[in-house]
């Protein structure tokens, strides 16, 4: 562990943690962005591992990632101080809006440049995706598993159904189980014969 | 006590919001509606700017009813709760993940979940963008927002090709703020 491993998490989660909007999946491209490719913190596996287990534990994805990163750089302390690090922008920001500006949206210039960063958030986050998908395993059953989600969760969002993604998830986890548990029936009689 | 009920109430939240914001947003309704913190009303209003400023929404939704019940240290109370469960469940992965992930089964479940996760999240970029060019009545498309996707779209690809480097998220968000300036007005 490097001496000044702490300062620089606290600041770099931070940073992360002030230009994160719209929510979990517009973070993975800025922590993708800062831990993988810059600092080389961590790899893009871990990465996509983190995700997979931020998504089937509850809370925020990103204070899932702060903890996860924070913890293989420098232990508790490292996640503590990333957790924190990620919380304090927010946190602050939120302070002073319930405290004195309680018609927020209100201000003209505020609404408008949120539009712009609605629409960037959106490219962030097909970005992201883009590049999960280039460096998924180009096999037949990611492949249908991924087009069949994506196609579910847009048919689930237009007709409102209610279907919540951690159900997408489960099935998605139990097939490929069944998968390879059935794979491995068949390995098992292949070395009978 | 408004701050033990804070605590509870938000760890409770912490605890069971499976599924991102969007899908914590029923449980937090309950919890705030049942210790009469927020209306309906305020809490439409709270959505609205929890995603219009950085940070997970679940968070910034705690700070603001703590801080709006109990000053200063009802925030860090229902701020803490809210993040507690997701701290320390990692930890607790963390250091059983390493056996965890080597066994056969687990790395099955994973194989399933991660393209399933990369279609949901495909799927969430797609709307977002959709959902600010395309009108939700009549699906009219807005063409002022057409027009920032574009410019985006198109320094992206710009910078990309020239310098060959790709322009990372932050200044993507500062520029997207500044052309949402020039097209909609101050």
């Amino acid at each position: 562990m490097k001496k000044n491993m702490l300062p620089e998490l606290l600041l770099t989660f931070m940073k992360i943690g002030l230009f994160t909007f719209g929510g979990g999946y517009a973070m993975i491209s800025m922590i993708e962005d800062i831990c993988v490719e810059k600092k080389g913190w961590i790899t893009h596996d871990d990465m996509m591992n983190v995700t997979v287990i931020a998504e089937s534990t509850p809370g925020p994805i990103a204070i899932n990632c702060a903890t996860f990163v924070g913890y293989r750089q420098a232990g508790l302390a490292g996640s503590l101080t990333a957790t924190l690090g990620i919380v304090l922008p927010s946190f602050a920001l939120i302070y002073l809006i319930s405290r004195f500006l309680d018609n927020f949206l209100e201000i003209t210039v505020i609404a408008n440049a949120f539009k712009g960063i609605k629409v960037a958030v959106g490219i962030l986050i097909l970005e992201a995706a883009a590049s999960m998908v280039r460096k998924m395993q180009k096999k037949f059953l990611p492949r249908m598993i991924m087009a069949g989600s994506f196609f579910l969760m847009v048919l689930i969002n237009i007709f409102s159904w209610n279907f919540s993604s951690v159900s997408l998830m489960l099935t998605a986890g139990a097939i490929s189980l069944a998968v390879f548990i059935g794979g491995g029936r068949k390995r098992k009689r292949g070395e009978g014969k | 006590m408004i701050y033990l009920d804070l605590f509870l109430g938000f760890l409770r939240v912490g605890c069971f919001a499976f599924g991102g914001a969007y899908g914590a947003i029923p449980l937090i309704r309950e919890v705030v509606r049942s210790h009469g913190w927020l209306t309906d009303e305020a809490l439409t209003y709270m959505i609205a700017v929890s995603e219009s400023t950085p940070g997970p929404i679940m968070v910034n939704l705690a700070t603001y009813v703590g801080s709006r019940q109990a000053g200063f240290l009802g925030a860090v109370l229902a701020t803490a709760a809210v993040v507690l469960p997701s701290f320390a469940v990692i930890l607790l992965v963390m250091i059983i993940l390493r056996a965890l992930l080597q066994n056969g089964y687990v790395q099955a479940v994973l194989r399933g979940l991660k393209p399933c996760i990369i279609g949901i999240i495909l799927a969430t970029g797609v709307q977002m963008l959709a959902s600010s060019i395309f009108a939700a009545g009549d699906l009219s498309v807005n063409v002022r927002s057409a027009v920032i996707a574009a410019a985006l779209t198109g320094i992206l690809l710009a910078v990309r090709k020239f310098t060959g480097r790709k322009i990372t998220a932050i200044p993507l968000i500062i520029l997207s703020a500044l052309l949402g300036i020039i097209a909609y007005g101050v």
